[in-house]
């Protein structure tokens, strides 16, 4: 009887083990390759485990990380910049179309989600953003774009339809204004739906290349990501001039491979660190979408 | 949604959008005269097919598994690492093939010492189709797996447990209840995907091939040769008719597929 019982537990287990593995293996061998030695990489290849221990690529890409520490500062920038001012545009419109007295709540509803099923593709938005709102090449561009996002907005709707419509109706016969009773009653209530669409947006925002790698070509906008996928055409990307290298350092031995790695490490390491914390409004931002779509 | 015009005109800088002539249905007989138009079809439809078919497939499996652990912190530390690879941008993805896949790649170098001979993935084009849809069920399976689980969490526990009261084996469970119930949450995921069959994840089919032109035939997707066109060639209006065809597809494939779902069931149509 225990046996029956145990047998698919451990074949669930090891199935599970082995998917797990591979979605860390690959973490851990870009990190180790960051930790590896140049000159091994070329001769042997890359290991699982660094054979020769060696920070040179950290040391090179942080010698004077002016490109590096710009693109951070944009990244933040946008990241936060960009999670708050969305946050509060979708609370904006999911609570407008929460209220069931609201009487375009149909029509308004019909606008937003229809661009998830039908727009006009890549070149009419590129042609808006570029020469109606001349937004390229400026940091708006990196942020605009993702304002208003239906998913998102439908799972705000959907926390925010679970205030009783009483309560606002209560607040207005005791001479409440809208403004009050939204920033006052619901934004309070909606806390937990705020708190995931926040996160998935920091997120969406963090690891964003899509926006940069169209509407960026001035080297000062240019954010983690995009400057990440630039090197991996091209290491020297990071250090343009040579005179950035460090003492005693020449182009020959640029730890191009390990540097890549390196460089791939701090720019997912930020959102690695915080975010398995944060997993559990995660699960519950998806589950809430997922009750009806 | 002013920019459908573009498709249908003949833009020229000096007269601006608006004022550019027209030129009826030319730019799309140009890309549908081209040999790509059938290449890039062919792939986006077909990867998606795959995507949409064992990705649901895996993750409901994975969701059903999930019911089983019995664990509470297990479960919870199963469910942190499956979601690993969702936070991960497509860059970095591509640098993890990378280091798995280049020149010195980790999996590289030991086919080329099993094979004593060099090898390198990123001029082998049967390979790119496995390839890709690994990595992209790979990135997605946690976060769809854990859809489907509360899915099944949402499942009366009574039913389970006149099931078991009646005898049932847990294989029986799962075929007659957990499957049912589960099938209206798992029309609204495919029909989603369906929707979006002409779309393709750009990231995923532009960063990870590294854009290596002789992977094309294999890789390129209606996202990327647009992207391409705009971005490399400048060509706007064809461009713009290729966006558009791939969005008149995408909605009429959801309104057909609503339409059959709604024949079929009812009570799981979209809208």
């Amino acid at each position: 009887m225990l046996a029956r019982k145990t047998w698919p537990q451990v074949i669930i287990n090891l199935l599970f083990i082995l998917f797990s593995l591979t979605c860390i293996i690959p973490l851990i061998s870009i990190i180790s390759i960051s930790f590896s030695n140049e000159v091994d990489i070329v001769k042997n290849g890359y290991h699982l485990f660094p054979k020769i221990f060696d920070i040179t690529a950290y040391a090179y890409i942080l010698y004077q990380p002016v490109q590096l520490l710009n693109a951070f500062k944009v990244s933040l920038f946008v990241s936060f910049f960009g999670t708050f001012v969305s946050v509060a545009v979708m609370a904006g419109i999911a609570y407008a179309l929460s209220r069931e007295d609201y009487r375009f709540k149909n029509s308004l509803s019909f606008y937003v989600f229809f661009t998830m099923l039908f727009n006009g593709g890549l070149v009419p938005t590129y042609i808006l953003i570029t020469n109606y709102l001349h937004l390229k090449n400026t940091i708006f561009a990196l942020i605009l774009p993702y304002l208003a996002i239906p998913w998102f907005i439908l799972i705000l709707r959907s926390f925010m339809q679970k205030i009783p419509l009483s309560i606002v109706e209560s607040c207005m016969i005791d001479g409440a204004s809208e403004f009050r009773i939204f920033f006052q009653i619901i934004l309070p209530l909606a806390k937990p739906g705020l708190a995931t669409v926040g996160l998935f947006m920091l997120l969406h925002y963090w690891n964003d290349w899509w926006l940069s790698l169209l509407y960026v070509e001035k080297e000062s906008l240019v954010p983690l990501q995009y400057m990440l996928y630039r090197m991996m055409n091209n290491i020297q990307y990071l250090t343009s001039a040579s005179n950035m290298m460090p003492p005693g350092m020449k182009n020959a031995d640029l730890p191009s491979e390990s540097a890549r790695m390196a460089m791939a490490i701090l720019a997912a390491g930020p959102m690695l660190m915080v975010f398995p914390f944060f997993q559990k409004y995660f699960v519950r931002g998806l589950t809430v979408g997922a009750v009806k779509g | 949604m002013g920019g459908i015009f573009i498709a249908f005109k003949n833009i020229n800088y000096t007269d601006g959008i608006f004022h550019s002539p027209w030129v009826g249905f030319d730019n799309f007989k140009f890309f549908f005269t081209s040999s790509d138009a059938w290449i890039v079809v062919r792939n986006t439809l077909a990867y998606n097919t795959i995507f949409i078919v064992v990705g649901t497939l895996l993750s409901v499996l994975f969701a059903i598994l999930l019911n089983e652990i019995v664990s509470r912190r297990i479960l919870k530390a199963y469910q942190t690492i499956f979601f690993f690879p969702y936070f991960f941008s497509w860059v970095i993805v591509a640098y993890m093939a990378y280091s798995f896949l280049g020149p010195h790649g980790i999996i590289t170098s030991y086919m080329e010492r099993i094979g004593n001979q060099s090898f390198d993935f990123y001029t082998e084009t049967w390979i790119w189709p496995i390839l890709l849809t690994f990595i992209n069920i790979w990135k997605g399976l946690g976060y769809v797996s854990i859809i489907f689980y509360a899915g099944i969490l949402g499942i009366s526990q009574e039913y389970y447990e006149a099931a078991a009261i009646d005898g049932a084996s847990k294989l029986q469970m799962v075929r007659t209840i957990t499957i049912p119930l589960l099938m209206p949450l798992i029309t609204i995921m495919t029909l989603l995907s369906i929707g979006k069959i002409f779309y393709s994840d750009f990231g995923l089919f532009f960063f990870v091939p590294r854009e290596i032109g002789q992977l094309y035939p294999v890789t390129q997707v209606i996202d990327t040769y647009v992207y391409r066109m705009l971005k490399v060639s400048g060509d706007i209006g064809m461009s713009s008719a290729v966006g558009l065809f791939q969005s008149t597809m995408g909605f009429i494939i959801v309104l057909i597929s609503n339409f059959i779902v709604r024949k079929v069931d009812e009570e799981n149509k979209l809208f």
